[in-house]
């Protein structure tokens, strides 16, 4: 098997040109790839597509790419926690495509999956629904939303052994197995990497046939947007 | 009571023991709270959990485990963690019991408006379109009037629509309604409510047969 490891991010992301589309794993700042990110920040490349949720915040995750210009057209459901990406999209710098959440993964999903659009019900008599086509099932209406194929992919997972199958942990596990199989080329970081057949096959969330690509970040920022805490009940 | 806590009182009684929950985010977080202990109920959020628990201890804070709202939470005893996919497979396929959601404007057919103001600065719509077409039952919850005194329960919406007739209940410090294929119906009057100060303060039009027979 061609070797799937690679030992450093800055390398990794070099063969990501100019004008790429990525999807991108992650919920707000949970489960993102972090330091694929970073690294392609420092590549400088340009006229990117970004397909994520969300866009990250100012100075954490996507909102790095941001502040350094390189994206040119976002898809996501919700952009709400970052100035930066007001101000491009009002200066008219940055394009945005603002998916519904459920399709946003479906559509991720399809695109892995070689099915190339599908009818939903999410849309339907709202902004979303204008100039896509529609059919009636069973006497109610549903839209057609196309699925999404990115030139490449970011994934965060928490483990991963050296053929690339992946387990995630807790919540942040979100769009990252969508992005996975949506990317042609998926590149994935986890905090531990295990030698192939030290994972059980029962626990895999995502098989290794989707990754091309793995490698072992560390210090981790994990940067948590709202602490909420109780008080610890007293014994 | 403020009328914040009437509605979310009120909300609660639409919980009941067994359910499959979405709540959204703002008000209707607070109604999580008001849920009694002696009833058993799966809160699902759409970033893959099911089982939400309460708030994190400083302790046990994991920025792996957060709900909907990017909030620490915990993960209650049954829970289960899973893909956005598989998040909205449970929602659009219509195995969650009931959605509570916030609202802007709500119109007499049941269409909702409540993810973007034009004009101002657009978020995104997050889930919210996903789950008032999903899930089995969709509650609104909101205060009757805006900051200026105008109803936000209207003839039509003027605001562009989260989902057009899909509301099945809508909850407001004045009253609930509900939508049905007679139109837009009263149920209740809140607490020393009239019904000439809810026509008054209303600019959809509803009727009160069901509400005239209790």
């Amino acid at each position: 098997m061609i070797g799937k490891v690679l030992d450093s991010f800055e390398e990794a992301v070099r063969q990501i040109p100019d004008g790429a589309s990525i999807a991108v794993g992650g919920f707000g700042l949970s489960g993102i790839p972090e330091k694929l990110i970073y690294a392609l920040k420092e590549t400088g490349v340009k006229n990117l597509t970004i397909i994520s949720n969300n866009c990250g915040t100012d100075h954490h995750g996507l909102g790095v790419l941001l502040e350094n210009k390189q994206v040119k057209k976002m898809i996501a459901s919700y952009v709400g926690e970052n100035k930066t990406f007001e101000q491009q999209l009002l200066n008219g710098d940055l394009e945005v495509e603002l998916c519904p959440q459920g399709t946003l993964a479906e559509r991720l999903r399809a695109g892995g999956a070689g099915i190339p659009a599908f009818y939903t019900a999410t849309g339907v008599g709202t902004v979303i629904a204008d100039g896509k086509d529609s059919k009636v099932f069973d006497g109610k209406e549903y839209i057609l939303e196309k699925a999404i194929v990115a030139d490449f992919a970011f994934v965060k997972a928490w483990k991963g052994d050296k053929s690339g199958n992946l387990v995630y942990r807790k919540t942040a596990r979100n769009f990252n197995p969508l992005a996975a199989t949506a990317g042609k080329i998926t590149f994935v970081e986890v905090e531990e990497l295990v030698e192939v057949g030290e994972l059980d096959p029962d626990e895999i969330h995502t098989p290794g046939v989707y990754v091309q690509h793995i490698l072992l970040g560390d210090n981790y920022e994990k940067t948590i947007e709202r602490r909420t805490v109780r008080e610890a009940s007293i014994v | 009571m403020n009328s914040r806590d009437t509605i979310v009182q009120r909300a609660v009684q639409e919980i009941k023991d067994g359910m499959y929950v979405n709540l959204g985010i703002g008000l209707p977080t607070l109604v999580a709270n008001a849920i009694s202990p002696d009833i058993n109920v799966m809160l699902q959020s759409e970033n893959g959990l099911l089982g939400i628990g309460p708030y994190p201890t400083e302790a046990e804070i994991d920025a792996d485990l957060i709900n909907a709202g990017k909030e620490t939470v915990t993960a209650n005893p049954g829970a289960s963690f899973f893909d956005s996919a598989e998040s909205f497979a449970m929602i659009r396929g219509g195995h969650i019991d009931v959605a509570i959601l916030g609202g802007m404007e709500v119109s007499e057919n049941g269409d909702l408006a409540n993810w973007v103001i034009p004009g101002k600065m657009i978020k995104g719509m997050g889930g919210a379109m996903d789950l008032v077409v999903g899930a089995k039952r969709v509650v609104v919850i909101m205060e009757h009037v805006n900051k200026y005194g105008e109803s936000k329960v209207k003839s039509s919406c003027s605001l562009p629509l989260t989902g057009k007739g899909v509301v099945d209940r809508l909850i407001t410090d004045l009253a609930v309604f509900d939508f049905t294929p007679n139109g837009m119906e009263l149920i209740e009057l809140a607490d020393g409510v009239t019904l000439e100060e809810l026509k008054e303060k209303t600019e959809a039009k509803f009727n009160t047969t069901n509400f005239a027979l209790i």
